[in-house]
């Protein structure tokens, strides 16, 4: 087990390197001042340039200069945007938070319906209610995100005005930020009408958590339907109700344990695919994250933004895989490593 | 252990309580989705509508104010005002009792008085003055009027009067006074900073008299106001303003219909016939003070012929012009001032749509059939002339009309700008945005000899009587007199046509029903002093 550990603790290390490494040649490759690419600042004389230029290393040697960039990383100081003129550290700091609630929430919303409606397709299957839910399932799995987005604003914001369009809370509520997601935020605030605020809140989060974790349920359905069909075929089910077990005794106790321990690495597929989901939605409903965040810096050619940004979702993305990976490992122990017998 | 948690939670709890009113929910706000972040929070640093937006009016106040209805200037800070005799000494009466916005980081300890007037204007007229290089020492509105070099001193008289000595005459002076930019800074809380070595601080945490004080801004996000408890106007106002900053037009439009904003900057033209069509939106317009027009290069053959400049005026038709370029979002101009300028008259003559009398005109100062001439259309899009290009293309059809054959130049906007100074064209569509209230604003930049160098006459066109009717305008303060100077500007203008006025846009405001008491400014930035919020 701990061997396991110490692998995955190793591939992480060297993917976020090589991570590191790219974007460190990024700022290389990308048109302009070097030391603008890397700092975010056009120094105004040459006292200032000559300051960044110690504090960045640009004089010296490449290898220097990349360790002195890691370890201005990893320390925090990660330059300022070339656009905005704010820290890098900071303003991504501001915009994570909200994609990872959003991813959270949506996730959990994707399992809730995903789980319960993929177990019972499994259980009926072919029959009407199967190919009803397989069929639905299959369109809204391929409806793309954004288009799923647009719909629900055009039906719930403008014609039915039942939610509200954009951003994480009516701007009524001044909620100091504290950790960065709302609902906790709230809840850490001192307001007398914390209720009120919640509400709001889960209002704004309604539509785009919606459309994430549509698509990401669907994903969810079919292949715990597969996977229960062919828990259900296994000869130890057919000796379960030879035993006279009840039909939901065998469903929880046998059936669903062992149609999920299958779908969990697909899982780790299906949560990059649902964070690809998130950013893409957060510049529809002008969710403050770090999709929304990105784009702006796409479109005004905001390198060192660019650059952090990248740098920070892939980090994020690799830690989340490798966490699942991680997980099933410890669930599953068919897959745990004959560790024993090589020691 | 127990005991300790429990402490510690005591501890939050109390903590909390100090803390209370620190955020609840606004009872009566209203929200403002503007278009983009302003620049800084002192508008004399910036002339740009965002800047003045948000902050002219609702963090500041002027010593004087132009009324949004007849456009006369009202008191303000100064609650009277009096002119010497020769219109070269301003003396200034103040009003007493005039609070400063008491926030989280200044408590002012005295009111407004004749201190901070002087801070104020010293800050961009005198370059020694402490203040004058903080925050980049360029006040584009001032600078480009030479306003500073015009004024000899200003004095303190006592403690709420103060005079103000002009070199030269100027009768539009007081209409500088009333505009966004020449608002009232806190000199105490400019020595506040100085002592603690932060000046800067004083664009960016402002301190006024205005309806609302700053409370914060997170770019790109909003700006947060709440009302100042003290202001020295009217009353009734909401108790906190949010400006929601969308930068999309469409997404301002459809936080609007949600209920999301409850007022949008810069609805786009497109978008007023779905505003029209909803009931629960208010759609309010205005002619704004600006013009768009046709000038010609009256210093090339054969434009210096007014008799040529009359039959071009003769063969175009403004009012297809209005429906199919302003798509009717404009009123037909006359002369230079539209309808909001008290120098605007109603009787001043106006050429109409007459392509035969246009051919004979021509005839007679012998203009070929085929004779060839160029119009230059901007690139840009201004609210002046949202298509510059299509409305070419019309003239092209009205000219072809007359046996006159036109071709349509165009060039980037920074190009276009300097050949247009060289005088590289014959005729150009163009126009005009004026910062003031005041008519001079119009006439002098656009038509009289001394802007040809500076580069806003676009007619090239150089006439001794209009000069001489224009300067004699700024002689008096009399505004009965003024109007019946421009009323001759205006004569003179329509004889010799050195261009041809076409259409003054108007000016829009959308809000939900809700809202009481918005109204259109003209004369600057919105502003929401007076304005609720109906439950």
């Amino acid at each position: 087990m701990m061997i396991s550990f110490f692998r995955y603790g190793t591939l992480f290390v060297l993917t976020l390197f090589s991570l590191v490494s790219l974007s460190f040649l990024l700022a290389h490759l990308f048109p302009g001042d070097l030391l603008t690419n890397l700092s975010g600042v056009a120094p105004k004389d040459e006292k200032e340039r000559q300051l960044l230029a110690t504090l960045w290393a640009v004089d010296q040697s490449v290898f220097f200069r990349f360790f002195r960039y890691c370890s201005l990383i990893f320390s925090g100081e990660w330059g300022v945007s070339i656009s905005s003129g704010l820290p890098l550290y900071d303003e991504i700091r501001r915009t994570l938070p909200a994609t990872i609630e959003l991813s959270f929430y949506s996730a959990v919303v994707a399992v809730v319906i995903g789980v319960p409606i993929g177990c019972l397709a499994g259980l009926k299957s072919y029959t009407k209610l199967d190919y009803t839910i397989n069929a639905v399932a299959i369109v809204n799995y391929s409806l793309p995100v954004f288009w799923l987005g647009l719909a629900f604003i055009l039906v719930f914001s403008l014609q039915l005005n039942w939610l509200p369009l954009s951003g994480r809370i009516s701007l009524l509520f001044d909620i100091p930020t504290v950790t960065g997601f709302i609902l906790i935020d709230i809840l850490l605030s001192n307001s007398l009408n914390k209720g009120e605020a919640i509400a709001n809140a889960i209002a704004h989060l309604a539509m785009p958590v919606l459309a994430v974790s549509l698509i990401s349920g669907a994903a969810l359905v079919r292949l715990l339907r597969r996977s229960v069909i062919d828990i259900l075929d296994k000869p130890y089910i057919a000796s379960a109700r030879s035993r006279g077990l009840s039909s939901s005794r065998i469903f929880f106790d046998h059936v669903l344990r062992n149609a999920l321990l299958p779908i969990l690495p697909l899982l780790a597929i299906q949560i990059t695919t649902l964070m690809t989901n998130a950013i893409i939605v957060e510049t529809l409903f002008s969710w403050p994250g770090i999709g929304d965040w990105l784009l702006q810096a796409i479109y005004q050619g905001d390198y060192t933004a660019i650059r952090m940004g990248m740098l920070v979702v892939a980090a994020l993305i690799v830690s989340l895989t490798i966490f699942v990976d991680i997980l099933n490992r410890l669930v599953d122990p068919r897959k745990r490593m004959p560790t024993n017998a090589t020691t | 252990m127990k005991n300790v948690t429990f402490g510690i939670v005591l501890t939050l709890l109390l903590l909390g309580c100090t803390e209370q009113s620190d955020w609840v929910k606004a009872q009566s706000a209203i929200i403002y989705c503007s278009e983009s972040d302003p620049v800084t929070f002192n508008p004399q640093l910036d002339t740009g509508a965002t800047t003045s937006d948000a902050t002219a009016h609702q963090i500041y106040s002027r010593l004087l104010d132009f009324d949004p209805e007849t456009g006369q200037i009202v008191p303000a800070l100064a609650s009277s005002w009096s002119i010497s005799n020769d219109g070269l000494v301003y003396i200034f009466q103040l009003r007493k009792d005039v609070n400063f916005h008491m926030t989280r980081y200044f408590t002012p300890s005295r009111t407004f008085n004749a201190d901070d007037v002087i801070f104020s204007f010293n800050r961009w007229r005198d370059p020694a003055h402490p203040y004058h290089r903080v925050s980049g020492g360029q006040y584009p509105y001032f600078d480009s009027l030479g306003l500073a070099d015009n004024i000899e001193d200003i004095k303190r008289i006592n403690g709420y009067r103060i005079e103000i000595h002009l070199k030269q005459r100027d009768s539009s002076f007081i209409a500088h006074l009333a505009t966004d930019f020449s608002v009232i800074l806190s000199a105490e809380y400019g020595d506040h900073l100085l002592s603690q070595n932060k000046p800067e601080k004083i664009d960016r945490f402002p301190i006024g008299t205005g309806p609302f004080k700053f409370v914060s801004y997170q770019r790109g996000q909003a700006i947060r106001y709440r009302a100042h408890a003290g202001y020295w106007g009217q009353t009734q106002t909401a108790d906190t303003l949010i400006f929601d900053i969308t930068q999309k037009s469409s997404l301002r439009m459809a936080k609007l219909i949600t209920g999301e904003c409850d007022a949008i900057a810069f609805p786009s033209q497109s978008e007023l016939s779905v505003i029209r069509e909803r009931a629960d939106l208010t759609l309010t317009q205005q002619p704004a003070l600006n013009i768009g027009f046709w000038a010609f290069n009256t210093q090339k053959p054969p434009f210096d012929n007014p008799d040529v400049r009359r039959a071009l005026a003769y063969a175009i038709d403004k009012n297809t012009l209005l429906e199919t370029v302003y798509l009717g979002n404009a009123t037909r101009a006359k002369t230079l001032v539209p309808s909001a300028s008290w120098a605007f008259h109603e009787s001043s003559h106006d050429t109409a749509y007459n392509p035969v009398l246009s051919r004979q005109l021509l005839d007679r100062a012998k203009i070929p059939r085929g004779f060839t001439m160029t119009i230059w259309a901007m690139p840009v899009e201004r609210s002046y002339n949202p298509n510059a290009r299509k409305m070419a293309e019309l003239l092209q059809q009205y000219l072809a009309d007359v046996g006159i054959n036109a071709q349509i130049i165009t060039y980037d906007w920074n190009t276009f700008r300097e050949k247009l100074g060289k005088g590289e064209h014959q005729s150009v569509l163009i126009g005009w945005s004026a910062d003031n209230g005041d008519p001079d604003n119009f006439y002098r930049p656009l038509l009289s000899c001394d802007a040809i160098p500076s580069g806003t006459n676009r007619a090239m066109w150089c006439n001794e009587e209009y000069d001489r009717l224009i300067y004699s305008a700024l002689q008096t303060d009399d505004v009965e007199a003024r109007q019946a100077i421009y009323e001759d500007v205006n004569e003179l203008l329509y004889e010799n046509l050195p261009l041809i006025p076409i259409a003054h846009a108007l000016r829009y405001q959308v809000y939900r029903n809700e809202l009481k008491g918005l109204r259109i400014n003209p004369y600057g930035g919105v502003r929401f002093a007076g304005v609720i919020k109906a439950q």
